[in-house]
């Protein structure tokens, strides 16, 4: 049994990775793709194309549209259909470029073969470079554009390079899965990262409910040349929370406001890590990525692990996999705790897509909120440490300088004080809204410096 | 097909405000049984009166004054029934259990808003009102009939009535380990220290509450009571005397750690377990009353609000 984890707050929801035997299947193309701009943290990128053009698999489509932004390329070859606004999970109106399938014919000078190639290059502005082309972004959730988070400002020191493998969020298995399945290449992918580093110390951190994933971790590291370390992590969750992972793995806390950067951590996901193998030694860009068919409503012969296309839509790969199924009141994309709830299963799938996830209206219904019964088990299950019956209280108080006092500014919305209460009052919600009034007056301040 | 959306968590941890109560009422069950066992048929028509006038003061209360739908179903107003029933004598006439309810229930719970919004515990309250109003009901000893005759009964004083009678020397010889089994006389719910504390322990495994403030009022009580005794054990009872008589189980177990009236934070309720154990033995030793663990509690519930202030959980990030 591991002790190691992060160590104020967290709750224990049962981990349900009923998928967890699924081997990843690749889905077939479909006959439209509908690539977002907006895929990544940051700006959207600009289309570069224009309606009517022909495109190959792997060519870039869409360029940065900031500093802070991503290249997106396109996922299958074919032809330009419209370049337009496209509702996406939530309905909001993005820009997405339509691609009518013609095939799957490559860009040049992809490595499309098996081959494990474990020579890092040398030269660490190449590196970025073919980082940022590919169009790698975190695939942890945040999705921020990683040749930025690998490139630190001047003065900040790398000490240690965490690859999250906690996978800490229920149902989801698809991290679980390329760790059994593309093992040593997330491990040239860390490897390649540790270098563009500087070669600091470099872990994998992953629960101990993946024994198998640890064990395959172990057993390919003995077989390559890298300093690498696993580093099996107690069942927690949020686990994979950045802030709670550099806690647990370096006993470090970032400040409030800070970057990981600061306390000489960079935090990558075993997915980002594998984009990045493949950016790096393959010259693939970021077009793939694996997501989870899994919920409470679905028998385990149903559920799948799919490489999937970024631009398939979500319904394509539902109908795919067999439908929705029958007493699914709730669709998630990602997992049942930091998800989000699918209003429009058109919606594309995006580099940063994990999962659907079915739930019944049982399982996830709320309950009817009654009156705080001071019981403080929001507070204790908060791994911010934050108190969610005060932040809501002053919230409704209208309390800003109380809020940023009592650091609503830090909520990072993993939803452990709302799974916690007896009460149901709907904590998450009210702490959100005081997040952004406690961060608008903050922004505020600083812009009057 | 519609679905439904909205933000995050999706999931819960299915814990309810009702199945806490139902845990703190299951914990209640032993000590209330040995009291059924040792004060018999008139015990249980008490505490049956209780529950039920605290529950049906609640829904009334909701209903016509409040006009909102009722807590009832939260089940705490059951678990102020079984309290208040607990911390009076068993040969208490039901008219006085329900004004007790009453004060309880509509005074010291409704009036504040119900369920989490109350100052200070209910059942507490009910009980301090009857202590002081109808002090001849209140302090009559007398041991009724039960299913099980307790040949060492004391009729008219509880052990710590004994005190000024005795004086210290000889009352604390009166406790031993037998009295941690059965101790009659006394308000009904403090006859069995093992039951309450094999509730309290129930209470920890299944993490209804934590330990902190009942440990921090045994610690204090014993500490104070060490000292006091070595000073002059003539005049002071020593720590085991103090621990196992009266109120003292009873508050710290299932009372001190009520939710609604103790401070949120582990040190905040450290602090307000010492201030519970620090009151309790000064009233002991130097009020007017033999026991003071009511006093005492409500009066630490008092300073829950500036204790939770001053203590907050520690925030990640922070110093």
């Amino acid at each position: 049994m591991s002790k190691i984890t992060f160590a104020i707050g967290g709750v224990h929801p049962d981990d349900a990775k009923l998928a967890r035997g699924c081997a990843i299947e690749v889905l077939p193309l479909p006959e439209t793709l509908y690539v977002s701009m907006a895929q990544h943290l940051g700006a959207p990128a600009k289309p570069i194309v224009a309606v009517g053009d022909s495109v190959k698999t792997g060519q870039v489509i869409g360029e940065p549209g900031g500093f802070i932004s991503a290249f997106v390329h396109s996922p299958a070859s074919g032809t330009v259909k419209s370049i337009g606004p496209r509702k996406d999970l939530a309905g909001n109106p993005v820009t997405h470029i339509e691609i009518a399938v013609e095939g799957d014919e490559w860009v040049e000078g992809v490595d499309l073969s098996d081959t494990l190639v474990t020579a890092i290059p040398e030269d660490r502005a190449a590196i970025l470079d073919r980082i940022k082309s590919c169009g790698v972004v975190g695939l942890g959730g945040a999705t921020f554009p990683t040749h930025v988070k690998l490139n630190p400002a001047p003065g900040s020191v790398a000490e240690c390079l965490i690859l999250n493998g906690a996978e800490c969020e229920p149902y989801l298995t698809s991290d679980y899965r390329i760790m059994l399945e593309r093992t040593k290449e997330i491990i040239v992918g860390a490897a390649i990262m540790q270098k563009v580093l500087g070669g600091c110390r470099t872990v994998i951190g992953i629960e101990e409910n993946k024994p198998e994933a640890i064990e395959a971790m172990r057993k390919a590291l003995s077989e390559l040349p890298y300093s690498i370390e696993v580093l099996p992590l107690k069942k927690k969750y949020p686990q994979g929370g950045e802030k709670q992972l550099i806690q647990a793995v370096m006993h470090r806390e970032v400040a409030s406001g800070g970057l990981p950067i600061s306390v000489g951590a960079v935090v990558q996901n075993v997915a980002t890590s594998l984009a990045v193998y493949e950016a790096v030694q393959k010259n693939k860009p970021l077009i793939t990525n694996t997501l989870t068919i899994t919920g409470n409503c679905l028998p385990v012969e149903k559920m799948h692990n799919y490489l999937f296309r970024i631009g398939m839509p979500l319904s394509y790969i539902a109908e795919y996999a067999g439908g929705v199924p029958e007493g699914a009141a709730k669709l998630i994309s990602g997992g049942p705790m930091m998800g989000r709830a699918i209003a429009n299963l058109d919606a594309a799938t995006v580099k940063g897509s994990s999962s659907i996830l079915y739930l019944t209206a049982e399982s996830t219904k709320r309950g009817k909120e009654s009156l705080c019964i001071r019981c403080g088990r929001c507070a204790d299950a908060c791994p911010m440490g934050l108190e969610p019956f005060l932040l809501r209280k002053l919230y409704f108080a209208g309390d800003v300088e109380g809020l940023e006092a009592n650091a609503a500014q830090d909520c990072i919305e993993c939803g452990c004080c709302l799974f916690s209460c007896p009460a149901y009052i709907p904590l998450l919600d009210h702490v959100r809204q005081a997040k952004g009034m406690a961060m608008a007056a903050i922004r505020a301040r600083a812009a009057k410096k | 097909m519609a679905y439904i959306v909205s933000p995050n968590p999706h999931i819960h941890a299915a814990v309810s405000t009702k199945k806490l109560m139902l845990d703190v009422i299951i914990a209640l069950c032993p000590a209330a049984v040995v009291s059924f066992l040792y004060y018999g048929l008139g015990e249980i028509a008490i505490m049956a009166f209780s529950v039920a006038s605290c529950v049906v003061l609640e829904w009334a209360i909701t209903k016509y004054m409040l006009k909102r739908p009722s807590s009832t179903g939260d089940l705490s107003a059951i678990v102020t029934g079984m309290l208040l029933a607990m911390n009076l004598p068993p040969t208490c006439p039901l008219w006085v259990v329900f004004i007790g309810a009453v004060v309880a229930i509509a005074v010291a719970k409704m009036t504040f808003g119900g369920i989490g919004q109350n100052i200070w515990n209910p059942a507490l309250v009910g009980r301090v009102f009857l202590l002081v109003s109808f002090p001849t009901y209140m302090t009559d000893w007398t041991v009724p009939a039960g299913f099980i005759s307790s040949a060492d009964a004391f009729s008219g004083a509880t052990l710590l009535g004994q005190v000024p009678i005795l004086g210290a020397l000889e009352a604390d010889k009166l406790v031993s380990l037998h009295t941690l089994l059965h101790n009659v006389g006394g308000s009904a719910g403090e006859i069995s220290a093992l039951a309450l504390l094999a509730g309290w322990v129930y209470l920890l495994v299944r993490k209804v509450i934590k330990p902190w403030i009942t440990l921090s009022i045994f610690a204090t009580v014993a500490l104070v009571a060490l000292v006091f005794h070595a000073v002059d054990p003539a005049q002071y009872t020593g720590p085991l005397f103090n621990l196992l008589t009266g109120g003292v189980i009873l508050g710290a177990c299932f009372m001190a750690t009520d939710y609604v009236t103790s401070p949120m934070g582990t040190w905040g309720g450290v602090i307000y377990g010492i201030g519970i154990g620090f009151i309790v033995m000064m009233i002991r030793y130097f009020g007017s009353y033999p026991e003071g663990m009511s006093f005492a509690i409500l009066l630490m519930n008092t300073a829950v609000p500036l204790l939770d202030m001053k203590f907050h959980h520690r925030k990640y990030g922070r110093k």
